[in-house]
């Protein structure tokens, strides 16, 4: 076998040198009962060719042919040749955790960098050197301010990711933790008196994401005074964070939480990607995960080492601030490297020509008799339509023009039934924008032509939602 | 070094900067195409109050600038494909290319997890073929792939152990777990609202039965154990062990992180196993990636099957690849979307490669290995336990302790002969352990240079503790003031920063 770097005679030689007849005997101390007398029922060997054609042939029955408007989550963005170039250098992708910090110098180094990176992004003063992913970094912030402030509720916008929400309650329901979830405003964005009505004096934090899982900016200010005035920690997830390179960092939060996939991670079917988790000083002792602190060396050159260690699950064990003992590395170096690359002003442009074609594709799509943007609040490059008519019936037409249309999100808000949740990256050209739009145009005459007093009885539009 | 030009160093990589010290006003290391639809203003589109001002101290640099600094960084760290890296209860194995390269292929790494269910038939497939070798390999009955990483996976069993018992009326608020298990066993343990009860091992480093027994009651809600546990011993009474803790009622959790010595040659479904995690970047040869993305699929027994997290992947009598979200049983989500889809790509890979008689010959050379440096070593270390090891094999630091050098001193010494360390310090139980696990991918050459390497630092401690005791002597840096990192926490670069 090719990767076995033993030949049968070293294996011969090396059983003699210990003293056994045959490698059978390696495992004497499992008893002969459950000792497998047969092969595992697995396929291959595969010669590497074959695994090439086997994955060829799985990757052809994919949407690589579509045009998506995808979002919610996993964002497409371009990802520059540099990253991949670099993620493949041995040195980076086959080393371990860098506990023997003089041997791990460019890990820990890069790490550092991406702590700062994050720090500066979320306007906060300290970041971590990765988490899982967005929606368990954010779990992850729930539990420090129960750690922090010993409340035990905890109020989600419901324009929270519904998979962070769903993170949130599977970890907190054996925790004696009540989740409370805030519907939000007509705009979109959180509903202030809502929110105001919901916590009290046993709030432990307030979660909210900006931009919202509808598109919607969060006025955040706001959010934190309602929230503060009761003693709550005010968490702000942020799942698509090149909003940040344009948007007011949420510098109210107690803590930030997020994703960084936008940032060279590939979108992948939803994983690897990197979570982070960014906050104050004064938690930073709260916090889970790994950090990388700058010292000095025997001979005082400067040097990198994990610290704060005593967080952690292998001195704490069951006293720990998580049992969280893998961070996203590799994802977080690629988000360094991207970030590197683009830099100040790539990363500023970049966010515009985000905002500029999210914001023509919704004039293009609103403008289309029938449709409609139910949510004013200002969006960043996602927003949520209302269709022409059936939503289905739009993303199936949608579809044949080998387009992906966007989310419908009624399969997580079925108040919102024929509401698509539409992304609009740099990657979308604005001839696949104006195809979409020209299908939302055949299908709205259609519509009006079937009967224009049906679309003007139709239940959503109107009301609170989300 | 040279001392007619101050500052000169012997080599460009001895002094890379950070990123943020390289930057440039107006540099940058990527462009776009042109915008082909009408620029709008920030401030127009979504307010004034929204818009934020530059952001101040972010990298400003070229392309070829951030390949340097990368590449320069990378030289400092020591990777599998440097040398062995022996770190024990890590399976540091080699990372096969053509995993990465699949990986990365279109259609693998570009579909998104919403898009609709007939156009990600591929990647439905990934998954459901990765689960499927994985219920193979286990002898278990279903598999999830969601959890993001061997803790996860842990605590996503937990849950349901806890789910289940729930379900037959029964509250109980305790775990059994023996004292040489992980710290994330513990952790994980505490987070799903458990009491850790510790286990003490008996002479023989292997779970005590009469402990067992009497620790064995209405109480317990589950046994957590690693098998082979982590100091390389087979726990030979698996299936008595079980027998105790299913006869009170309780369940029984086994950390599947050693689970390459036993691939092919037994299956923890026959142990009497009820729930198991994996962890595909030990076991099934995805990269650590200098800390992650790791994946913790977990295993179960049929019981138990109802509690998986949704989605749960199905597939239907046509042959297609559904995810199935009507679980109502199920204790929910742990992660978005799949679960680390890109790491079952790499482990799928590696399953096929090696196929079945491949699987059991790199199980076998893993044992043989760690059998082979345990004999070499045993002369100059104190072995922890006189057990036949499996996977891995733990010494004690006793003998050179004697002479004031401990187990993370020889560590710092492996340094400058070339390898890295093993795993330091780990199992507790052991006193200043060295737990060395060389896995299938060393070569016998490899192993005899690291033999050499160690019965030359057991000479070295004899002789000179000093040496030891200043290690490493080869690195760029030395050894790092991890106190004051700690008591002073510098954990960002600032502008203001003063550095060297």
């Amino acid at each position: 076998m090719r990767y076995l770097p033993n030949s049968a005679a070293d294996r011969a030689r090396m059983c003699e040198a210990i003293g056994l007849r045959s490698g059978e005997e390696l495992f004497a101390q499992i008893p002969a009962a459950l000792r497998l007398n047969a092969p595992l029922q697995t396929p291959g060997p595969l010669s590497e060719s074959e695994i090439l054609d086997f994955f060829r042939q799985a990757a052809s029955q994919s949407s690589k042919d579509y045009t998506s408007f995808l979002g919610a989550g996993a964002y497409s963005h371009y990802r520059p040749a540099a990253i991949d170039m670099l993620l493949s250098r041995g040195e980076f992708f086959t080393a371990y955790t860098p506990y023997q910090a003089e041997i791990s110098q460019g890990t820990l180094q890069a790490m550092f960098e991406f702590q700062t990176l994050i720090a500066q992004l979320t306007g906060m003063e300290v970041a971590n050197s990765s988490l899982y992913d967005g929606s368990t970094a954010t779990n992850e912030a729930v539990l420090i301010a129960l750690r922090v402030t010993r409340r035990e509720r905890v109020v989600l916008a419901r324009t929270l990711h519904p998979e962070y929400r769903e993170v949130c309650r599977t970890y907190s329901r054996n925790l004696g933790v009540a989740l409370e979830e805030i519907a939000c405003a007509h705009s979109g964005q959180v509903d202030l008196q809502r929110l105001e009505a919901a916590i009290d004096d046993k709030t432990a934090a307030v979660v909210v994401q900006s931009p919202n899982f509808f598109g919607a900016i969060e006025r955040i200010p706001e959010i934190s005074q309602v929230a503060h005035n009761r003693g709550a920690l005010l968490i702000v997830a942020v799942a698509e964070p090149l909003a940040l390179a344009l948007l007011r960092p949420p510098r109210e939060a107690d803590i930030v939480s997020g994703e960084a996939q936008s940032f060279g991670v590939p979108v992948a079917f939803g994983g690897p990607y990197a979570g982070f988790l960014a906050t104050h000083e004064k938690f930073v002792r709260q916090m889970p995960g790994r950090l990388v602190g700058q010292t000095k060396d025997a001979d005082g050159r400067r040097g990198f080492v994990l610290t704060l260690v005593t967080r952690e699950q292998f001195i704490r064990r069951e006293k720990a601030t998580s049992n969280i003992c893998t961070s996203q590395s590799l994802c977080a170096l690629a988000a360094t490297i991207y970030l590197c690359l683009l830099g100040k002003q790539g990363l500023r442009r970049l966010a515009e020509h985000n905002l500029a074609k999210a914001h023509y594709a919704a004039q293009q799509l609103a403008s289309v008799s029938g449709a409609e943007l139910p949510f004013p609040a200002p969006f960043f490059n996602e927003f949520v339509i209302r269709t022409p008519g059936d939503a289905r019936k739009v993303l199936a037409a949608l579809e044949e023009e080998k387009i992906l249309g966007g989310v419908a999100l009624e399969r997580f808000y079925p108040e919102l039934q024929d509401h698509l949740l539409v992304c609009v990256t740099e990657t979308a050209s604005r001839q696949a924008i104006d195809r979409m739009a020209k299908v939302y145009r055949r299908l709205g005459r259609r519509e009006t032509v079937m009967g224009e007093a049906d679309l003007r009885a139709a239940p959503a539009g109107k009301g609170t939602r989300g | 070094m040279n001392e007619a030009i101050p500052g000169a160093r012997p080599h460009v990589t001895l002094d890379e900067e950070l990123i943020f010290d390289r930057s440039g006003p107006g540099k940058t290391g990527a462009e776009l195409p042109p915008l082909d639809v009408p620029a709008i203003s920030a401030v127009e589109a979504v307010g004034g109050d929204y818009v934020r001002p530059e952001i101040e101290g972010f990298p400003e640099v070229s392309e070829l600038e951030v390949i340097r600094h990368f590449t320069r960084l990378s030289t400092w760290n020591y990777g599998i494909d440097t040398g062995l890296y022996p770190l024990g209860s890590c399976t540091m194995k080699y990372n096969p290319r053509i995993n990465e390269v699949v990986a990365r292929m279109e259609g693998m790494a570009t579909d998104h997890p919403y898009a609709p269910e007939p156009l990600v038939q591929g990647c439905l497939r990934i998954l459901g073929e990765t689960a499927r070798c994985l219920k193979e390999i286990t002898g278990m009955d279903a598999v999830s792939l969601q959890p993001a990483a061997g803790a996860q996976g842990e605590l996503t069993g937990l849950l349901m152990i806890r789910a289940a018992l729930d379900d037959r009326g029964e509250r109980r608020g305790t775990v059994l777990i023996p004292d040489s298990a992980h710290g994330t066993n513990p952790a994980s343990v505490t987070f799903a609202g458990y009491h850790v009860r510790n286990l003490k091992s008996n002479a023989r480093g292997c779970i005590d039965l009469a402990a067992l027994e009497s620790a064995a009651n209405e109480e317990v809600a589950a046994l957590m154990l690693t098998n082979p546990n982590t100091l390389g011993i087979f726990e030979e009474q698996i299936e008595e062990i079980c027998r105790i803790v299913h006869a009170k009622g309780g369940l029984v959790y086994m950390d599947g992180a050693n689970m390459n010595a036993l691939v092919g040659v037994a299956r923890p479904g026959e142990f009497g196993v009820d729930v198991m995690h994996l962890n595909l970047h030990k076991t099934f040869s995805t990269p650590h990636g200098g800390g992650g993305p790791g994946s913790g699929p977990v295993a179960v027994k049929a019981a138990l099957e109802p509690y998986l997290p949704a989605p749960v992947i199905e597939q239907a009598i046509d042959g297609s690849w559904k995810l199935n979200y009507n679980c109502p049983k199920s204790v929910g989500r742990v992660r978005a979307f799949y679960g680390n889809f890109g790491m079952a790509v790499r482990a799928l890979a590696y399953i096929l490669a090696y196929g079945p008689e491949g699987l059991r010959q790199a199980t076998e050379d893993a044992v043989l290995n760690a059998n082979y440096l345990l004999h070499g070593l045993k002369q100059a270390y104190e072995l922890a336990y006189d057990a036949p090891a499996m996977h891995e094999c733990v010494f004690s630091d006793r003998r050179q302790a004697a002479r004031g050098v401990r187990t993370g001193d020889i560590a710092k010494r492996l340094i400058d002969y070339g390898f890295h360390p093993y795993t330091v310090s780990f199992p507790l139980v052991v006193q200043g352990a060295l737990m060395i696990e060389p896995t299938e991918s060393a070569s016998k050459e490899e192993l005899d240079r690291f033999v050499e390497a160690m019965l030359a630092i057991a000479r070295e401690v004899e002789d000179d503790p000093n040496v030891a005791l200043t290690a490493p002597h080869t690195t760029r840096v030395r050894r790092l003031d991890e106190v004051t990192a700690a008591r002073k926490p510098v954990l960002r670069w600032q502008p203001t920063a003063e550095t060297e």
